[in-house]
């Protein structure tokens, strides 16, 4: 289970996080929406300390902290028991898929190599590249690249991946996808909190979907309330607007 | 207007390659000791380590804004004015301190540079899975940085080799100044340099070769 206290962040005079609650039940997957600029991959990365709170708590699995007062070993602690998927894939460059995926348990587990390539071949299996180990990144497709990003996260075994943004960087013919290896996460219960603006996947696949706004949760519940029914007005002004935009990109 | 004399262009080359190996040394081993230091100024750039990074800047500039030769003079006639200890500097160790001081002020940048380069979001990357500073720089960062770096860092290395003929105004015997001192011994001036130009000539092409190669391996990577 994860807890998030008063997690606030500023970023010099403007408060992008506004002393932030959360609670997400092991095997929750939880799709944060609302306008950008809001805060929503800023607290992503304040989960991982990516970026450093300016105040709060916070509790993954074992493990809690102040966030005022941790060490460089706590740390890496929450980073080992948290996985990010990033909006443009930040794959190693320098390494091939199967490496990609291994590297963190070779380098963080300090898994023996033989292991970890092991492990890294069921994961390419699982997010069907079996056949793209020994491919590098510049030679993959937006898709599969992102997938390959997808199984790095995977092979940590963390409480929770989060998500940022991560269709939002690919070709739409990519998007699919990559939103059909989340759903199959999604069906395996993997614990997820996913900033994204695919209200499809939102509805069908979180057990629960955030609306933020101005570094605050405005609005909060099961996809087919808040989408059907929201009670805050800016949530339903957000929702009237991307919902016109998406429907107006269909054919 | 007299004919080349290629007959002592022949006798001549092998003459001349006696005195090769002093040059690749002195390049050889100025572009190792160069490195190093580079490698070393361009981390304390990187990090900007308080105190050092103010010197290193002035070392920098002060190593690229004069000329090598000033350099080279300075520390075979300058120093042992100022430190009797250096009074039997010779002139292949001035040779080389000189080379490797300015070069490594040049390559500290392009290391840096590429230090620099790789792309923030892999290094966030590699963070967010839990590896350390020391790890991130080791795997992922410095890899990366090579690649970018040896093509300019293999074009200092050639200028370097062609540098160390100014070696030749400390008195160094190595390739240039025995085709000096040949020359004028036979008068046969424009044979002698025309030889040395090139010798110089298919060193560079042979190294310019092997740096194609090695950045085609380091590439391989990166192919689409």
């Amino acid at each position: 289970m994860i807890r998030v206290q008063g997690l606030t962040k500023r970023f010099g005079d403007s408060l992008v996080l506004d002393a932030i609650d959360l609670e997400i039940q092991q095997g929750e997957i939880i799709v944060v929406i609302g306008p950008s600029g809001t805060g929503k991959s800023t607290l992503l990365r304040c989960l991982n300390f990516l970026e450093r709170p300016d105040a709060g708590y916070l509790e993954v699995g074992d493990l809690r902290l102040d966030t005022q007062k941790v060490s460089r070993r706590e740390i890496l602690a929450l980073r080992r028991c948290t996985a990010f998927v990033f909006q443009n894939y930040a794959l190693f460059a320098n390494k091939t898929a199967l490496e990609n995926i291994a590297e963190g348990l070779i380098v963080v587990n300090r898994w023996p190599r033989a292991r970890a390539h092991a492990r890294a071949r069921e994961i390419l299996e699982r997010i069907g590249l079996a056949d793209k180990a020994d491919a590098y990144p510049a030679s993959l497709s937006g898709g599969q690249q992102q997938r390959v990003g997808i199984g790095r996260a995977m092979a940590a075994q963390a409480e929770v991946i989060l998500f940022d943004e991560p269709t939002s960087a690919l070709d739409p013919e990519w998007v699919e996808e990559v939103l059909g290896l989340m759903k199959q996460l999604a069906a395996e219960r993997q614990t997820m909190l996913v900033v994204s603006h695919e209200m499809g996947f939102a509805r069908d696949v979180a057990d629960r979907v955030i609306f933020m706004e101005g570094g605050r949760i405005v609005e909060q519940g099961p996809p087919a309330q808040l989408f059907s029914e929201p009670r805050d007005p800016r949530t339903r002004e957000f929702l009237r607007k991307i919902l016109a935009a998406q429907q107006a990109a269909l054919p | 207007m007299a004919i080349l004399d290629v007959g002592y262009m022949t006798e001549l080359l092998p003459i001349l390659l006696r005195y090769l190996p002093l040059t690749l040394q002195m390049a050889a081993l100025g572009m190792v000791l160069a490195l190093v230091l580079a490698c070393a100024l361009a981390v304390v750039r990187v990090l900007r380590i308080p105190g050092l990074n103010g010197a290193t800047l002035l070392f920098i500039s002060f190593f690229r804004g004069t000329p090598l030769l000033v350099q080279l003079f300075l520390f075979y006639y300058g120093l042992p004015q100022l430190f009797s200890a250096l009074t039997q500097i010779n002139g292949v160790t001035a040779a080389i301190m000189g080379l490797t001081l300015h070069f490594a002020a040049y390559m500290a940048e392009s290391i840096r540079a590429a230090i620099v380069g790789v792309d923030r979001s892999q290094t966030e990357a590699a963070l967010a899975i839990g590896m350390t500073r020391g790890q991130l720089m080791r795997r992922i960062v410095l890899p990366q940085a090579t690649r970018v770096a040896v093509p300019t860092l293999m074009n200092y290395f050639i200028d370097m080799i062609k540098a160390t003929s100014l070696a030749f105004t400390l008195g160094v015997t190595e390739l240039m100044g025995a085709t000096q001192k040949e020359a004028a011994g036979s008068f046969l001036y424009f044979e002698a340099f025309i030889t040395v130009a090139l010798l110089y000539w298919g060193i560079v092409e042979l190294l310019a070769w092997l740096q194609r190669r090695l950045e085609a391996r380091l590439n391989e990577a990166y192919q689409r």
